[in-house]
């Protein structure tokens, strides 16, 4: 029973609570037997609130049983990212710096997952601030990759990706700034979207770079990455970079889900790909002809410019946090420094003790970036690269429906392995970070595994504002395979 | 050897302006670690950029305003519950002038 429970994916589950045939709180039940048996070697949360989610469970059930009419997502188990804002609970960003912080209220899209009547179970594990391709920036925890314990869950989103392929939930919410839903979700055999710049407020969403990030769904399937989407897309007044409905209306993107696309043009760049591992390369080109047996046809293109797209993001990513991060001084709210000899000591020593290193590391270029004498060699060239970078995807875009190619070169990595060479843990963005610089849509998808059973994404980029279309490419493929049904075995 | 790309008189200076109190090991470790990256970025120059516009974000839309008027906002206590110090109705923080006059 608790393992039929678990495998439901969101909308199988929804669907059986709306009808009275599974109930909420047996479900929630479920989620928490799971998390005491599995936390453990997992780690994939800072947080849970098994109380508070299980009186809500009931307050559904009890909607149900009286006919009342319950949201999109009434009574599915969800977990959230601990750089969302929630008003109960801490929003730690996993951060010693924000370690007992108590956010006033709630980020737009929690707001949003709460509305629809969804159980928020938890606030899951990251990277810093978010900085970081594994989860090993955590100043909290450790989380590992329910594949492999020895591996890392890839990040920044790693606990909600580890989370949602664990069953420790039934679907999450992340935050992609250069890769940081779409990377995890590969790694760990799971869905993953990041939405367009300004499909998702980013209201109460912790900055890290404000011109990247943007909050997205990890999924077990592509159907309930659709119905997260339809929950949290939408204009808010809040959040003055969320996109106007008259500019790009919302649509539904569960309803033609599974209607078939005609004609559908795929733009692959070959030389760009042949950067990843052999074994990775070999599975995306499967998965790619997939869509060719289906009628699709592919189209090889050149995109010149995306070989500088690391160094333009560690440019700019960097800038944008240095100031962002400014606010963290001690005097509002987070750390402050025991006996500091004066205010600037406030400052500077609550920051040193507060963050940690790969934070501090991107305050300090950041900081050099937009610094004077060096602001025009770095900063404002990496904004040109950007916009040579987003030419290089309209281009594309004219004469094909999306592009595909891997989520990252290899599959997970060890942990530790990549923890004290920065530059090489940035260089395993290479494949993510072009869409958060052009804003565009993308997801990654599972489509195999590698000879050591680790599994391996599929990603599918798509022009701004198209994600109907590219979440139903991803359906497509998704139909014609079974590997988003593999799951892994976890031992304690 | 090449000279590094910053030296740790600079990397200091940073992290003055970036109010980071940095261990000796620290920045020892950075200098390493700022002068590799920036080298990557100087990648970037490869490319010519003389006649493009920088792009700084990729939204369709440009000054967003709203109506000029009155919304509650979160009040006293919420904004002081998470202070790590306090003193009545303020925020409290050292001494910022030493006494001495002026």
């Amino acid at each position: 029973m608790q393992d039929e429970l678990l495998n439901m994916d969101c909308r199988q589950l929804r669907d059986g609570i709306a009808s009275g045939r599974v109930k909420s709180v047996a479900a929630t039940e479920a989620v928490f037997k799971a998390i005491e048996k599995y936390e453990g070697a997992i780690g994939a949360y800072i947080s849970t609130f098994k109380k508070q989610a299980i009186s809500k469970a009931e307050e559904i059930d009890k909607k149900i049983a009286s006919g009342e009419t319950v949201g999109e997502l009434a009574g599915v188990p969800v977990a959230v990212k601990d750089i969302m804002c929630t008003s109960f609970g801490t929003t730690t960003c996993a951060s010693k710096i924000l370690e007992s912080f108590h956010a006033p209220y709630n980020a737009t899209a929690v707001e949003k997952l709460a509305a629809a009547d969804a159980v928020i179970v938890g606030k899951t594990n990251m990277d810093e601030f978010a900085m970081g391709s594994s989860t090993e920036n955590s100043g909290l925890k450790q989380t590992v990759n329910p594949w492999d314990k020895s591996r890392v869950p890839g990040g920044s989103s790693g606990g909600s990706a580890a989370a949602v392929a664990g069953r420790l939930c039934y679907a999450a919410l992340g935050s992609d700034t250069g890769g940081s839903i779409r990377q995890p979700a590969s790694f760990c055999g799971v869905v993953g979207l990041k939405p367009t710049y300004g499909r998702v407020s980013r209201f109460g969403l912790v900055a890290f770079g404000s011109s990247l990030d943007q909050i997205g769904p990890l999924t077990r399937t592509v159907g309930d990455c659709a119905l997260l989407l339809n929950v949290i897309a939408g204009h808010d007044p809040a959040d003055s970079t969320s996109i106007d409905e008259k500019t790009a209306p919302v649509c539904d993107c569960l309803g033609k889900l599974d209607e078939p696309i005609e004609g559908l043009k795929i733009a692959v760049v070959p030389e760009f790909n042949a950067g990843a591992e052999s074994g990775v390369q070999k599975v995306i080109a499967k998965a790619i002809d997939v869509y060719k047996r289906l009628g699709a046809e592919v189209i090889e293109v050149d995109m010149p410019h995306l070989d500088y797209a690391i160094a333009a993001y560690y440019v700019i990513a960097t800038a944008e946090a240095s100031s962002n991060l400014a606010r963290y001084d001690g005097v509002h709210y987070g750390h402050r420094t025991e006996e500091p000899a004066d205010y600037i000591e406030v400052y500077s020593k609550s920051r040193a003790e507060g963050f940690g290193k790969e934070v501090k590391r991107r305050i300090m270029l950041g900081t050099y970036a937009l610094s004077s004498g060096y602001y025009d060699a770095y900063y404002l060239k990496a904004l040109k690269v950007r916009n040579l970078i987003r030419g290089d995807f309209a281009k594309v875009f004219e004469r094909c429906d999306c592009i595909m190619m891997p989520v990252a070169p290899t599959t997970a990595f060890k942990i530790g392995e990549k923890i004290d060479d920065p530059l090489a843990m940035y260089l395993s963005d290479v494949y993510t970070i072009a869409a958060n610089l052009a804003g565009i849509p993308a997801i990654s998808v599972p489509c195999g595994f590698d000879e050591k059973k680790l599994p391996i994404g599929l990603q599918i980029l798509a022009p701004a504002f198209g994600e109907e279309k590219l979440l139903r490419t991803a359906r497509i493929y998704e139909r014609e395979t079974d590997w988003h049904k593999e799951k892994p075995r976890i031992s304690n | 050897m090449m000279a590094k790309r910053i030296d740790e008189a600079q990397v200091r200076k940073v992290a003055k302006l970036s109010r980071l109190a940095l261990t000796e090991a620290e920045v020892e470790e950075f200098t390493e670690q700022l002068s590799a990256i920036l080298d990557y970025a100087e990648k970037m120059n490869e490319l010519d950029t003389e006649n493009v516009e920088p792009l700084a974000h990729c939204l369709p839309i440009n000054n967003v305003f709203r109506d000029d008027c009155i919304k509650e906002s979160l009040g006293t206590e919420k904004t002081l519950a998470n202070a790590p110090q306090r003193d009545g109705e303020f925020f409290k923080v050292p001494k910022i002038l030493d006494g001495s006059g002026g």
